[in-house]
């Protein structure tokens, strides 16, 4: 037990306190962990829980479009669809949110296969612009059978999630870590245990290729959409109990490029670039609509203009990109600032010191 | 109510083709998901409401000054912003909406949310299969057509237009011959948001100019370039009359669930796919298959 303990701490300081990107993360989390202890304000609490929210749904965006490259342009289904049956679910057979949300996501999942059959067929940009009709379509049903649905007012009255808002705030906190610690997982391409990362990446870079290398890239594609629905019709339940509506605003145009700006923002095909563009661009806007509520949408397209012609990697590829440096021996990652690996020894900044000389 | 539908249904056909072509003339030389190119439409209409408004102009002369600026800039928009992130493809879709968006924004700024509307060209009716057509509505539809045909007469008859083309085919071996790629984007991009312009200016009399007017046009777009082809510019043609005329049919024939037309339009994209996934004019190369 103490040696496990022992290996744990080793583990806890090689892998997360060594790597600059890692410890941000962790410390990060840590303080989101205390922040309701700091700050008892409920509108910032609200802040923060519709981050966590949406950085599920950017996740999972990320999921299907960064690494499996197949983009989705109407991820809003998926969100809308968790809403809308987990209120469904909720109103018609007074389910509690804990059984409400994960049969919600389950219909995500259905809706990911709805929606990934016939997208499969289609290959880039037809998939893209495709993707985009499934929530205007979604939107159509929903205004045509207003009995059933709510129609234009949506569903009302949905039990909240939990009446303490700290209590409802560590919920969406830890089921989002868990979310994107499952899906960061599963897009490990080192991963030694899950090999879906590797395979996914292989879709994305070349199908034929991964088609040849006998990967049933099918199979594979029709996997992504539904994980992602699933995470996705997550974070859709938990907005429609945390706000105790489900409307068609979950549906719009724009509600589906909300998770692409925020993933592309963060830094595409990285899982954690999504949720650092989530909870740097959601806080900005919120601030801004406090402050200058009629700029607030012009400054947010400004800013997200400069930052995709100067980083058009994203800022978490960037900054990441500053701060660590892989050792061109043993590929183990190490502070921009060392000279030497921490691992091997071998010389970091080999042109720098070769010019030096 | 048939003469209704085949008149109304045969303006919205055309709008949707003069939008469609251009997006898909950028998308098939340039290789960018232009989402800001019915924010060009949109731009066009309020230049042409100012113009007649403010600076009292007439409506011809304020339609051309309305055409011209937007398509500097949107020519300025593609040198300055577009151009230079034009190989990070995903990055190029969020740029666009973040252009839309500005542009959005902006109008609303300075025009607020109202709903507005341009002066008409022409004034008159005229009677047409027995019902009264305004000429206004003839003459979008005769401007609709002229500028179809002129840039299939550029495409296929001019220097620049097969120049034009052989970038869309292949821009390394159309480099090799000798073909400014840069260039030839760039005129591209003045086409389209030309094109466009010319739509915005064209509907601006006819329906209401408000800001967010780009969005439910952009989705109808979207919906004519994949349904035709992508980069298929008979294929955009032939596709715009298909949805342009399942919208006014809906409108006109079921005006109760009118609000919901654009996701029937994308029903029959989506069912049309499901047996043709290239479109329908789409070329489908074998290796793009799969």
């Amino acid at each position: 037990m103490r040696d496990y303990a022992w290996r744990l701490s080793k583990n806890f300081q090689g892998e997360i306190l060594a790597v600059p990107g890692k410890a941000i993360a962790f410390f990060f989390l840590l303080f989101l962990f205390f922040v309701p202890v700091i700050i008892s304000n409920p509108y910032i609490l609200r802040i923060l829980i519709f981050a966590s929210i949406f950085a599920i749904y950017a996740a999972s965006w990320d999921f299907l479009s960064g690494f499996t490259g197949q983009v989705n342009f109407g991820h809003a289904v998926f969100f809308g669809v968790g809403a809308y049956a987990t209120a469904l679910l909720n109103l018609k057979l007074g389910l509690p949110p804990a059984a409400t949300i994960p049969l919600g996501a389950l219909v995500a999942v259905l809706t990911g296969l709805i929606v990934g059959i016939p997208a499969l067929r289609l290959r880039g940009h037809y998939l893209a612009l495709v993707t985009l009709a499934f929530p205007i379509i979604l939107t159509g049903i929903v205004l045509a059978f207003p009995n059933f649905t709510g129609g234009e007012l949506g569903l009302y009255g949905i039990s909240p999630l939990s009446d303490s808002r700290v209590l409802i705030y560590y919920i969406a906190l830890i089921v989002m870590i868990a979310s994107v610690l499952i899906m960061w997982k599963l897009t490990d391409a080192k991963s030694t245990f899950v090999r879906t990362g590797v395979i996914l990446h292989a879709i994305r870079e070349d199908e034929i290729t991964a088609r040849a290398s006998g990967i049933n890239t099918t199979k594979y594609k029709l996997l992504a959409f539904c994980v992602s629905g699933f995470f996705a019709g997550i974070a859709g339940g938990l907005s429609a109990h945390f706000l105790q509506i489900a409307g068609p605003s979950n549906l719009t145009l724009f509600f589906s490029f909300q998770p692409i700006i925020w993933t592309i923002f963060g830094g595409i095909a990285t899982i954690y670039g999504p949720v650092t563009g989530v909870y740097i661009l959601y806080p900005l806007m919120e601030i801004l609509r406090g402050v200058i509520p009629q700029l607030r949408m012009l400054i947010f397209a400004l800013i997200l203009i400069v930052v995709l012609l100067f980083m058009p990697q994203g800022i978490t590829t960037w900054f990441r990109d500053k701060i660590e440096v892989e050792c061109p021996r043993c590929k183990l990652t190490n502070v921009a600032t060392r000279q030497y690996c921490r691992a091997c020894n071998a010389p970091l900044h080999l042109e720098q010191r070769l010019e030096q000389r | 109510m048939f003469a209704n539908i085949l008149i109304n249904g045969a303006i919205t056909a055309g709008i949707y083709a003069l939008l469609a072509l251009g997006f898909s003339l950028i998308f098939g030389v340039a290789k960018i998901i232009n989402l800001a190119h019915t924010a060009f439409y949109m731009l066009a209409a309020y230049f042409i409401f100012t113009f007649a408004y403010f600076l009292g102009l007439s409506a011809p002369l304020s339609a051309t000054a309305s055409i011209i600026i937007t398509t500097a800039i949107g020519v300025g928009t593609y040198k300055l912003v577009i151009e230079r992130i034009r190989e990070h493809e995903t990055a190029v879709l969020m740029i666009t909406i973040a252009l839309a968006l500005v542009f959005q924004e902006s109008i609303l700024l300075a025009f607020g949310s109202h709903f507005r509307s341009a002066p008409s060209f022409i004034s008159g009716h005229v009677e047409l299969l027995g019902v009264t057509v305004s000429i206004q509505h003839i003459l979008t539809f005769g401007v609709v057509l002229v500028c179809l045909l002129g840039i299939w007469m550029l495409l296929s008859k001019t220097k620049l237009g097969i120049a034009i083309r052989a970038v869309a085919q292949d821009r390394e071996i159309a480099n090799l011959v000798g073909i400014n790629v840069g260039t030839m984007c760039l005129i591209t991009m003045a086409i389209a948001v030309a094109l466009a312009a010319v739509a915005g200016a064209m509907v601006a009399p006819l329906w209401t100019i408000q800001p967010h007017m780009w969005m439910r046009p952009l989705v109808m777009v979207l919906a004519v370039v994949v349904l035709g082809g992508l980069g298929s510019l008979k294929g955009s043609f032939v596709a715009a009359f298909i949805l342009g005329y399942t919208v006014t049919l809906v409108v006109f024939l079921f005006p109760t669930i009118s609000f919901i037309k654009e996701a029937i339009a994308l029903t029959i994209m989506v069912a049309v796919l499901l047996i043709r996934p290239e479109g329908l004019f789409g070329v489908a190369f074998e290796e793009e298959r799969l």
